[in-house]
């Protein structure tokens, strides 16, 4: 029997990334947004699946590609939009941009350009938690979102080794949309078998190919509860796919490197779409106008925010 | 946009290209000469080919010898390392200059050193092929330049050409060098064009590249500050200011003869780095002309003054950025300060458009 508030939720986490996100490639040839921009559209079941089970108070941590979980997470979207514009109220008062949303109110814990580089710091700020939870006896955790490529980076392995010899509490999310930029993981990898290679770190791991948020959101469940728990850190695989370029807002489908089949197998099993269709009429309605109300108060809030000053260059360069 | 200042030599066959183009000329001028060079990295053979400079060179060239790796920069590194020491004359690139970071263990600690440790047993005959980001809010970590951190290095070569014909002359230089040597590009470059012959050429290393002579202002700018050096060099026409243009094309080992020289002959001498001042190639273009002009210049002393990035991590808003830099009129007001002592009144001269940036949009 469907969980009808599960599937609204899903459906409302999911529809807010693709509609901000299709607001940025509406305005971005506007120059307003002067920024490189990652989109996650496609990929937004990932992000809404695995922070639905999480809690306020947990983290996540995130990659360049990062509306999509700071919006998950329940990021303040006034702040986001004002970042993409470069305005003094953003979430970093204009001085990160799209690449580096941080939110820490909200538990987003920020994102690096440098691929695989904040699985480290993450599981640093999972290893202080753990201590917390010594003192406090609550267990907060930390997710660690990361693409297929930063798999390959030595720092994945070395994080992993370290959060499994010091049973952290941190879960390794693996967004594996099969693209590195434009280079295919089979041009990367001699084989797929990615969750094994991390198996033999002794910590559990799951996979989820199917594409289907609700399949996303129960297997995440079941680790989660085992990383709240303190026995240590788990790692998940999750297939997905991007519909928009690399970087930048348009679409790149007529591009060479791109597997049309692939594509169009994803498209056709889009979770937006095949939610929407899972609710009734009204509460679609009532959701699209939520959305769009959020979207364009974003959007004012950006546009009325003002610039940074020169002042402002030199801020925060030091703490003190 | 360069054309003009760059003379060459009798260079027959002559075509304006782009750096990129330049870069790619030389690469597979080289790579079909020495069947020991090989080119990879990352993207390296997309369809896209880092910003067109490798664009095709593995159909042309194959796969075994053009060839793109996982996200694995480190031991990457040290692959080309070990490849190098075999024989072989690796062309490691990487899109941006901020990833080099990760290999830094295996350049400062294997590659630098493995000739000097093995008493001149094993060559490292490497190129690095580095790009600085900037503009359509890279951010912090995508707007570094990072050269004096490989200049501190001893055993590191190191180069940023400023224009297709350096590019291409002097990455030849590069990979025919027998030491690690790190090419630095710029995002903005790839796009400029001037003369470049279609010869094989190559230039020397550690060798100065005077743009316009003049008699009142030394200008020393690396890599995209002297695009930006060259236009402040037209707004100083303007005002009857005659400022020399200096590219040390090579900044280490670097012509310190040739800035030396100029320094003498206008007395003034400012340095305009693409980085940041602390510590950098600045500090030690002062320090030197201090040790080499120890009496000052006509019983004076030095008079030199130096520009660069703010001393803060790049901002992304272009509000910010544009302090963040400095450009031809900041450049331009500070000259004529050292020239006359006076503010320069610019709002009645005319300014060409930097297209470079003004144009760019990203994505990359
Ligand atoms: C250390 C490092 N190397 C290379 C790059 C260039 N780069 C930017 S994004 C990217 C692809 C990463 O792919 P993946 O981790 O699968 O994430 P996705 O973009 O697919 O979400 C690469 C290679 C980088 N940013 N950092």
């Amino acid at each position: 029997m469907q969980n009808i508030d599960l599937t609204k939720r899903l459906y409302r986490s999911m529809l807010l990334i693709r509609e901000i996100e299709e607001y940025i490639v509406k305005v971005y040839f506007t120059d307003v947004i002067k920024s490189p921009v990652h989109l996650s559209i496609g990929q937004e079941a990932v992000a809404s699946a695995v922070c639905d089970v999480m809690n306020h108070d947990d983290l996540v941590s995130n990659t360049y590609r990062c509306h999509a979980t700071y919006i998950a997470k329940g990021g303040n979207l006034n702040e986001m939009m004002a970042e993409l514009y470069g305005k003094k109220d953003g979430c970093a008062g204009g001085k990160a941009g799209s690449m580096h949303l941080i939110d820490i109110k909200n538990g987003v814990l920020g994102a690096s350009a440098v691929v695989g580089t904040t699985i480290p710091v993450a599981t640093g700020y999972a290893f202080a938690l753990k201590q917390e939870a010594k003192k406090t006896g609550k267990q907060r955790v930390v997710v660690a979102f990361f693409g297929d490529g930063a798999t390959e980076e030595g720092c994945f392995s070395e994080s992993i080794n370290f959060a499994a010899l010091h049973n952290l509490p941190i879960l390794y999310v693996c967004e594996n949309n099969g693209l590195a930029i434009h280079n295919p993981i089979q041009n990367r990898w001699p084989t797929d078998r990615i969750v094994e290679r991390v198996g033999t770190y002794g910590i559990i791991t799951d996979q989820v190919k199917s594409g289907d948020v609700f399949e996303m959101r129960d297997r995440t469940q079941k680790l989660m509860n085992f990383v709240r728990s303190g026995k240590g850190p788990a790692f998940i695989e999750i297939d997905t796919y991007r519909y928009k370029q690399h970087v930048g807002p348009a679409d790149d489908l007529n591009e060479i490197y791109r597997d049309l089949t692939e594509y169009n197998k994803w498209y056709q099993n889009d979770q937006v779409d095949r939610l929407e269709k899972m609710l009734p009429e009204e509460d679609v309605v009532a959701i699209k106008n939520e959305v769009q109300a959020l979207v364009n108060e974003a959007q004012q809030f950006a546009e009325k925010s003002e610039f940074p000053k020169f002042n402002d260059l030199y801020s925060n360069v030091y703490a003190s | 946009m360069l054309a003009e200042n760059v003379i060459e030599e009798e260079k027959t066959n002559l075509r304006e290209i782009t750096y990129a183009e330049a870069i790619r000329e030389a690469t597979l001028q080289e790579m079909k000469r020495d069947e020991r060079v090989f080119l990879f990295g990352l993207d390296v053979d997309d369809h896209l080919g880092i910003q067109g400079s490798t664009i095709g060179l593995n159909k042309e060239l194959g796969s075994d010898r053009v060839f793109g790796t996982p996200l694995s920069e480190d031991a990457m590194t040290g692959v080309a390392i070990g490849a190098a020491m075999a024989g072989l004359r690796p062309i490691h690139v990487h899109i941006r200059m901020d990833f080099v970071l990760l290999a830094m263990n295996q350049l400062v600690n294997i590659a630098a050193k493995a000739h000097y440790m093995y008493e001149g047993q094993v060559r490292v005959p490497l190129v690095i092929r580095t790009m600085i980001g900037r503009s359509w809010g890279q951010g912090a970590q995508h707007s570094q330049a990072l050269h004096s951190l490989f200049m501190h290095i001893p055993g590191l070569k190191v180069i940023a050409p400023s224009n297709p014909h350096d590019a291409k002359g002097m990455l030849i230089a590069a990979i025919r060098d027998e030491n690690p040597v790190i090419f630095i590009e710029h995002r903005l470059l790839y796009n400029t064009k001037n003369y470049v012959s279609s010869d094989y050429y190559s230039l020397e290393i550690g060798k100065a590249r005077t743009f316009t002579e003049g008699k009142d202002v030394t200008i020393l700018a690396v890599s995209h500050m002297v695009i930006e050096a060259l236009r402040t060099q037209k707004l100083l026409e303007q005002v009857g200011i005659s400022a020399e243009i200096i590219d040390p094309v090579t900044l280490y080992p670097m012509d310190y003869e040739t800035v030396s020289e100029s320094f003498k002959k206008t007395k003034r001498l400012l340095i305009v780095d693409n980085a940041w001042l602390t510590c950098g190639l600045s500090s030690e273009v002062m320090a030197k002309m201090i040790e080499m002009l120890p009496e000052g210049i006509d019983g004076k002393p030095l008079n030199m003054k130096r520009m660069g990035f703010a001393h803060t991590p790049c901002p992304t808003t272009r509000e910010l950025e544009d302090y963040f830099y400095p450009n031809a009129v900041t450049i331009a007001e500070q000259a004529y300060q050292m020239v006359t002592g006076n503010k320069l009144d610019v709002s009645k001269l005319s300014l060409e458009d930097a297209k470079e940036i003004s144009t760019f949009k990203g994505p990359f």
